[in-house]
């Protein structure tokens, strides 16, 4: 059997501290590890797999429909289509080069193309976890981690819905899951492996070697895709009758429908992050529960008080900006934490959207900068505070000595890691993206005739209507 | 005969339907339309965005009757359709100079 020898995050697993517990046992349990790793656990083994369809079912049907009723009616199949076709094909791109780059040794940017097309993986091969001598099949370890390369890219379209042409965008897509995406996954969440880091000490991407604590995605993901589609809207220009004519949602119900099955998606998302089925997964599982529902009051709490009225959209917004922010903490923070980490960052998503989106003039058509990017910078940094074992948190574990044991937290050293990894991860994003846009929009041209985004794209795109009434 | 035309608030459409029934008028014509008074539309937030919708939706009622049940009709609707709020809507009454049933020929009063 082959064992790989790479997986993602730094979280605490339960065995880990049995393990340490009793010495003399660890270390047999250790050598035996290293000669002949268990048989995957069922239970691992059906987490991850349940967890990878839930999180896919956050693209399709959850963002879709959440984007969709968003837009005008006009262009409700223009989006549906586009995060259905990325789905598509950012999974190909995964099985061909995408895993390969983003989850094998290589440098500290990217890793090889030792196992593109999947080559030397089958059903016996194994992937690490976060415990010694715990292993899931490769397989569900490379769907559920393709469930995330296909969702991120389609997060970035809701920031230029309405104004964008199909094929360059998918060109688009595949360039940037190759050029940005799959390195900076390679940077986040590639590591030898807890049984193997010791003796292969430095084989980890960049920003997990700086010891970041990304638990579900906040980098990779959500401050990934939001920068992107800040750059994209830029770079694309403001809807037609930005402004000057109303651009409303044509279904919220729609967009509620969506939010709802992101919400339940999102346990898939983030309590299938641990990789195995313990007390960890479970925290994660509490964790993205309460500040979801503390970001959604807290969105409505403040309509409420600014408008004196509390709006669906603004509820649905708010748990999705709670669900950003609790991505990156889910398995470090307790439950106390976690709802002030919604509640904090839904308050500063909601001053993004309503008060500094107006106040610079940027299109971004469904908030994807707003609430991803800026809900996944607040959780990112906040993960540094709410994993503190002292708040209550889990800390981190120290994988360069078998068995792993708990590290020494700072808080202050954390946050700067933290930042640190949040700006390397604007940075990165939005200069590579920018790149990209910029390029294709002057070979192929982005933005479509101003006649046919008139006409609106379902009918200039996909010569369908999503409603014939 | 008069041609009364009625623009109400959508919610007050059964209660305006059932008091003319009531009265004895046999037909209306209903439509969905939008437009505005002095209200000026309705001001609505997406996310803190305000959108100055121009035009409020109303229902539209068209009623043909005999010059005697006018008045009654202008005075049912005036009365179920008010709710003294802005944008309770209008009403107009025109001169209507003849009528016919496609199906029978009837004409004018017969064919109300």
């Amino acid at each position: 059997m082959n064992f790989g020898h790479w997986l993602g995050r730094g979280s605490a697993a339960l065995l880990l501290a049995a393990l340490a517990a009793s010495p003399a046992w660890a270390q047999e349990a250790a050598a035996a590890a290293a000669a002949a790793p268990p048989a995957p656990d069922k239970g691992d083994t059906t987490w991850m797999l349940i967890s990878s369809a839930l999180v896919l079912m956050m693209s399709v049907p959850g963002l879709a429909l959440f984007y969709g009723g968003l837009v005008r009616a006009k262009n409700m199949l223009s989006v549906l289509m586009q995060v259905l076709t990325i789905v598509a094909i950012a999974a190909l791109v995964w099985v061909g080069w995408g895993y390969s780059l983003a989850f094998t040794a290589g440098n500290p940017f990217i890793g090889g193309l030792s196992k593109a097309f999947l080559s030397g993986v089958d059903a016996t091969t194994l992937a690490a976890t976060f415990s010694n001598g715990v292993y899931i099949p490769e397989y569900a370890y490379i769907v559920f981690q393709m469930t995330f390369a296909c969702i991120t890219p389609a997060l970035i379209v809701g920031a230029f819905a309405e104004r964008v042409r199909f094929w360059p965008l998918m060109l688009f897509v595949v360039l940037w899951l190759t050029v940005v995406y799959f390195p900076l996954a390679h940077m986040v969440w590639y590591w030898a492996g807890p049984d193997f880091l010791p003796n292969q000490p430095g084989d980890w991407g960049l920003i997990y070697g700086w010891g970041a604590l990304d638990f579900a995605g906040g980098t990779v993901v959500h401050i990934n895709a939001g920068i992107a589609g800040l750059v994209g809207c830029l770079v694309i220009g403001k809807r037609i009758g930005y402004n000057s004519e109303p651009l409303a949602p044509h279904s919220l119900v729609m967009t509620m429908i969506g939010a709802s099955l992101l919400w339940v998606g999102w346990f898939g998302f983030n309590a299938g992050s641990n990789l195995e089925a313990n007390g960890v997964t479970a925290l994660a599982f509490v964790n993205t529960f309460v500040a979801t529902a503390a970001a959604a009051l807290t969105w409505a709490g403040i309509e409420q008080l600014i408008h004196r009225k509390s709006s669906l959209l603004g509820g649905a917004t708010g748990a999705v900006a709670g669900l950003v922010a609790i991505t990156p903490a889910a398995g470090f923070g307790a439950p106390g934490t976690s709802i002030l980490l919604g509640a904090v960052a839904s308050a500063v998503c909601f001053f993004f959207v309503a008060k500094v989106k107006n106040r610079f003039g940027y299109d971004d058509s469904l908030d994807v900068f707003g609430v991803h990017c800026i809900g996944g910078i607040v959780g990112a940094i906040g993960t540094g505070i709410v994993a503190a074992p002292s708040l209550g948190g889990q800390g981190f574990f120290d994988y360069t000595v078998l068995p792993a044991v708990p590290g020494t937290y700072d808080i202050a050293a954390q946050l700067l890691i933290q930042l640190k990894a949040v700006a390397l991860t604007l940075a990165w994003s939005g200069g590579l993206s920018f790149v990209l846009f910029f390029v294709i929009d002057k070979t192929i041209g982005l933005r479509p005739t101003v006649d046919a985004e008139r006409e609106g794209l379902d009918i200039s795109s996909h010569g369908e209507r999503a409603y014939n009434l | 005969m008069k041609f009364i035309i009625a623009y109400i608030k959508p919610f007050k459409l059964e209660p305006v339907r059932d008091a003319l029934q009531e009265a004895g008028i046999e037909g209306m014509t209903v439509s969905e339309v939008r437009g505005f008074g002095r209200q000026k539309g309705q001001p609505v937030f997406y996310r803190g965005a305000e959108y100055n919708t121009t035009f409020v939706p109303k229902i539209k009622l068209e009623i043909a009757v005999a010059d005697d049940q006018a008045h009654g009709v202008v005075e049912i609707i005036a009365n179920i359709a008010r709710t003294d709020s802005i944008g309770d809507g209008k009403i107009f009454v025109l001169d209507l100079e003849s009528a016919l049933r496609i199906r029978t020929g009837d004409t004018d009063h017969d064919a109300l």
